[in-house]
């Protein structure tokens, strides 16, 4: 009996040290947190992706209060917790547009082909070792999924051999951009309607062998634009997001498709469609 | 045994992952990446060489003064805990950098069972203060070396081509075992 009561009594005594020893050292040691820091911290989303450059969502809210980070620093969050964070540090929250991930490269694998048959381990990384992947477009989304995989939130899917991001999902994070090996990610605003989908820098017959849909840098799209806001840039066209004005000209233009939407094309498959439809008519009176 | 043998005996002979078979769970768990093994086994040898020693001298001015052996295992157990609470806090305000690093791993180990086998080792072998700083540097340098090795091993296997029933977690286990049958080797050497 006695050696459980001395048992009791040492566990005790030595517990109920280190209790008092831990208490009195939270106070002692206690690290003044900035309260605003706190408040930061509970208005970005969380998810420590670490789009806005600093290491996780705390590295951000310590930037906040240090002054390094503006107050829109956090893509995800975007204008919504700009909002909040200016009204923590009592500071207009200025303009952050909503931008999300555009996978700039629409050769499926129906129309653009491959120059030789991939059998190594299925990432667009690896793939990448091999002779720059098996795509015959040496700028094209190869397909392997580098980016599904660094997407954090569901939002980009391999379609048809190609990366498409859900835009309604994405939050802007740039994991996506940083995993794909071959750049053909980038960023644009979610209000934005149209895209130049392509990245080939080469030029006519060198881009139509490898690819059906991609840019030939003829240039049409830059003659047709009244806005002067797409231009050719190292032999593909390029949008410029600020003066765009979503009017679809150039995509009307676009011989190869190359911009989204793809108007030329459903324009020119109506068109054969309908002389289909003449030709039968007509054979159809004729006989 | 001379100082040196222990070192060695702790380091690669009675290596305290690959031979003991001890904290097992960081070996597994924390070493996808170089990266975060290294922060692991940072902590990992602070938290040793800090327990072995505290335990010590727990062992020796309370359970043996009153002959209270037999709690040795409890008693052990809530120090280690209260010990790395208490270094956490003092770090977090005496050095901040030094927190950074160590990071999330330091509360991870509060019940790490290698940190609490060398400090019983410690005390069964009957080592005196020096025999056991030297010991414990010894098992912390050999854990470190066995988790950075087996993290660039796991880097590796990441990137090559296996059986789908044999990805991730199974070759883990066996490059595990590989690892130890290789360490078995040490265990003919006798150093005088």
């Amino acid at each position: 009996m006695n050696l459980i009561i001395y048992a009791i009594i040492a566990l005790g005594a030595v517990g109920l040290f280190f209790g008092v020893l831990l208490s009195i050292a939270s106070k002692a040691f206690a690290v003044k947190v900035d309260p605003k820091e706190t408040l930061v911290r509970a208005a970005v989303p969380g998810a420590n992706c670490g789009a806005c450059g600093f290491p996780g969502c705390d590295g951000f809210s310590k930037a906040v209060i240090a002054g390094i980070a503006p107050v829109n620093g956090c893509p995800v969050g975007g204008a919504v917790t700009a909002a909040k964070i200016a009204e923590v540090m009592g500071v207009a929250a200025g303009d952050s547009e909503k931008q999300v991930a555009r996978v700039a490269c629409i050769g499926t694998s129906e129309s653009a082909i491959d120059k030789y048959e991939y059998y190594g381990v299925e990432t667009c990384k690896a793939a990448m070792a091999v002779q720059k992947g098996p795509k015959g477009c040496e700028y094209g989304c190869m397909g392997f999924g580098d980016c599904v995989t660094a997407c954090a939130f569901d939002a980009i899917h391999i379609v048809d051999g190609i990366a498409k991001v859900d835009a309604d999902k994405c939050t802007g994070c740039k994991a996506c951009v940083k995993a794909c090996p071959k750049s053909v990610i980038d960023m644009a605003p979610a209000t934005q309607k149209v895209f130049v989908d392509c990245k080939n820098l080469d030029k006519g017959k060198a881009v139509k062998d490898v690819c059906q849909v991609g840019c030939i840098a003829c240039g049409l799209c830059v003659k047709a634009c009244p806005f002067d806001a797409i231009h050719m840039v190292d032999g593909v066209a390029k949008i410029d997001y600020a003066v765009c004005k979503n009017c679809k000209i150039c995509a009307k233009k676009c011989p190869t498709g190359a911009i989204f939407p793809q108007l030329k094309l459903k324009e020119m498959a109506e068109k054969k469609a309908a002389a289909e439809a003449a030709k039968k008519e007509a054979e159809q009176t004729a006989n | 045994m001379s100082l040196f043998a222990i070192f060695i005996s702790a380091l690669f002979v009675n290596n305290f992952v690959l031979s003991r078979f001890l904290g097992i769970c960081p070996f597994l768990g924390v070493s996808k990446k170089v990266e975060t093994s290294v922060g692991m086994s940072m902590a990992v040898t602070f938290v040793m060489l800090l327990a072995s020693l505290i335990t010590y001298m727990l062992q020796v001015l309370v359970l043996e003064r009153f002959g209270l052996g037999y709690l040795q295992t409890i008693m052990f157990i809530l120090v280690i805990a209260s010990l790395v609470q208490l270094v956490e806090m003092f770090m977090k305000k005496a050095s901040p950098t030094l927190y950074e690093a160590l990071g999330v791993y330091l509360p991870l180990i509060t019940t790490n069972c290698a940190v609490l086998g060398l400090a019983i080792l410690n005390i069964q072998m009957e080592f005196n203060l020096i025999e056991l700083v030297v010991n414990s540097v010894g098992a912390a340098l050999g854990f470190s070396m066995a988790i950075i090795l087996f993290a660039g091993i796991r880097e590796r296997l990441e990137l090559s081509n296996m059986p789908r029933a044999m990805q991730g977690f199974p070759i883990a286990l066996i490059s595990a075992g590989l690892m130890a049958m290789a360490f078995l080797g040490f265990a003919g050497f006798s150093i005088g």
